[in-house]
């Protein structure tokens, strides 16, 4: 009954409908903030932990200090770790990204026969579950008496990267304009001129994000390189093993560095190619 | 004469590579796959049989597990879909100047380790986080129940590790979308509705394709999800080829890995056909 006196005296919407209205036409922002806040509530979290003065189990809070980011190397075998993934993760980048971008120049810009073939080998890696990857290359390892180690899983991150490079870089040369070589070639350039001059620098943003792409997926891979990286720890392997014990709070520390170190290349790339496009 | 031989030329280093350390340890896998121990032979030394019932034995023994992955992976696909979808489509349209910076935080978190942050998410979930204690509290959870070693927390975990293999592709399909043509829509009296049903979704169907299968290929594989957040009631296929492997029973591995891809290639292709769509790669 007061519900109803109320609107009569108050000539307005009533405010559960102001606030719905509202809710309906910022509902995508909403929703976009709280993804965001989902997304990096792990984030927080670790970061937050890498100040915790907790000694060799990150698992309660202990107290704040800054010990564990000014000595990053404290725990056993952590810098170790670290370093073999950024060894790996370097090669097997430098690697996949020539194999994939020859592929993707092969397959973006020519008509030829098995074309359709090869597009399937380039997809079916994606397909393929990680442990299978992992376990049949080992296998073929095993069968060559090769041991597991750093240059098996240098390969194995290869295989897994390369296709996405493929896809990475195919998608940058399918969206040139094909008009600016025909006038490179209009203008008497020859055919290495027009690659090296006008194809090239159009497609090496597209190589460089597959690049990121590739040492991102190699940096952070596990399941594969459990199986083929023998007695050679990688930082995540360095946390699957530690997880039984309690992770050592400098793990928090390399894992937010990471986190920042990235943010800072991606923001620096963009600056970078912005103030290009704008001179 | 050159003409033709240039694509092949390029193709040929990459292909040697996949064809040696791809192709080659897969067809190695199917001739494991149907060997049997040798008699009175050390663990680990297997000779060739052609025993193709390693297959039902594998299948068998492991039918629970693999209807668990499959169950898991979808699930976890259809929830990162739903997280995905309404943020790719609010960073394509709505985002304005802050799209780029809003893109890069979308995929930053990932540079923390993939096992850190699902180490993370079993400290925030677990007995000693915040989350157990104020559901408590709340009377929400009863004292004897957890949300870590349960079905729940692996597939958010999923869920939430695979959610960029989700978010990119649908951002870049979405992105391409003309925004004319949801304007012409309204004009034409389809309310927000009916645009998103005929228009926006059939646009956008080649990023929830691409990324539907990102998210569900790695998540029916995956078995450091049930490892870490999961408990003894929720291994998946994964987990039993990793402990096969490691007391050396190559042919079970095997085969197992096999009925796994088959079921994962069979899934794929139905799948695309159903959607309509080509251009996956």
């Amino acid at each position: 009954m007061s519900h109803k006196q109320k609107d009569a005296s108050i000539p307005t919407l009533p405010l559960k409908a102001v606030i719905s209205r509202w809710i309906g036409r910022n509902l995508i922002r909403i929703y976009m903030i709280a993804a965001f806040i989902y997304l990096f509530i792990p984030v927080a979290y670790t970061f937050a932990f890498s100040f915790n003065d907790s000694g060799k189990s990150n698992l309660v809070w202990k107290g704040f200090t800054f010990g564990n980011w000014a000595n990053p190397c404290g725990a056993p075998r952590i810098c170790e770790a670290l370093g073999n993934s950024v060894k790996i993760g370097f090669l097997s980048t430098l690697f996949a990204t020539f194999l994939g971008t020859l592929i993707a120049f092969a397959l973006g810009r020519y008509a030829f026969k098995g074309r359709s073939t090869s597009n399937l080998l380039v997809f079916l890696p994606m397909a393929t579950p990680e442990i299978v990857m992992g376990a049949s290359l080992l296998s073929l390892f095993l069968v060559f008496h090769i041991s597991p180690g750093f240059w098996p899983t240098v390969i194995a991150h290869v295989v897994f990267c390369v296709s996405f490079v493929v896809v990475t870089v195919k998608a940058r040369i399918a969206s040139l304009d094909p008009r600016l070589e025909q006038a490179a070639m209009d203008l008497y350039a020859n055919e290495f001129e027009t690659f090296r001059r006008i194809t090239l620098p159009l497609v090496a943003p597209g190589i460089a994000a597959a690049a990121l792409l590739a040492f991102s997926l190699s940096f952070d891979d596990f399941i594969i390189t459990n199986f083929n990286s023998g007695n050679v720890t990688t930082f995540p392997k360095f946390i699957y093993i530690s997880a039984l014990r309690g992770i050592p709070a400098q793990a928090n520390v390399i894992g937010s560095a990471m986190f920042f170190l990235a943010l800072a290349i991606v923001i620096v790339g963009q600056a970078v190619t912005r103030k290009r496009k704008i001179s | 004469m050159k003409k033709i031989s240039t694509p092949y030329l390029l193709l040929l280093p990459g292909f040697a590579f996949l064809f040696t350390f791809f192709i080659l340890p897969i067809v190695n896998l199917a001739q494991v796959s149907t060997q049997t121990p040798i008699e009175g032979g050390d663990t680990g030394e297997f000779k060739q049989t052609l025993r193709f019932s390693n297959y039902v034995d594998a299948f068998l023994d492991s039918r629970e597990q693999f209807g668990r992955s499959l169950v898991y992976a979808l699930v976890a696909t259809l929830i990162a879909l739903a997280i995905a979808y309404p943020l790719a489509y609010g960073l394509a349209f709505k985002a304005g100047r802050f799209k780029n910076i809003l893109l890069v935080l979308v995929v930053a978190p990932f540079f923390v380790s993939f096992l850190l942050r699902t180490v993370a998410w079993k400290q925030i979930l677990g007995e000693n986080g915040f989350v157990v204690p104020t559901l408590r509290s709340l009377g929400i959870l009863s004292e004897s129940t957890t949300i870590t070693s349960t079905a729940f927390a692996v597939i958010t975990g999923m869920a939430y590790n695979f959610l960029p293999f989700m978010t990119l592709p649908l951002y870049a399909s979405i992105d391409r979308i003309d925004p004319r043509t949801l304007e012409a829509s309204g004009d034409l009296y389809a309310n927000g509705f009916t645009t998103f049903r005929k228009v926006t979704l059939p646009l956008s169907m080649p990023g929830v394709v691409a990324g539907t299968l990102l998210t569900f290929i790695p998540a029916a594989g995956d078995y450091v999800n049930a490892e870490i957040l999961g408990g003894p009631n929720n291994t998946m296929v994964g987990n039993v080829i990793q402990s096969r492997f490691l007391v050396s029973d190559y042919p079970a591995t095997s085969s197992i890995s096999f009925i796994l891809m088959a079921a994962i290639l069979v899934i794929v292709t139905i799948y695309i056909r159903k959607a309509g769509t080509d251009e996956v790669v």
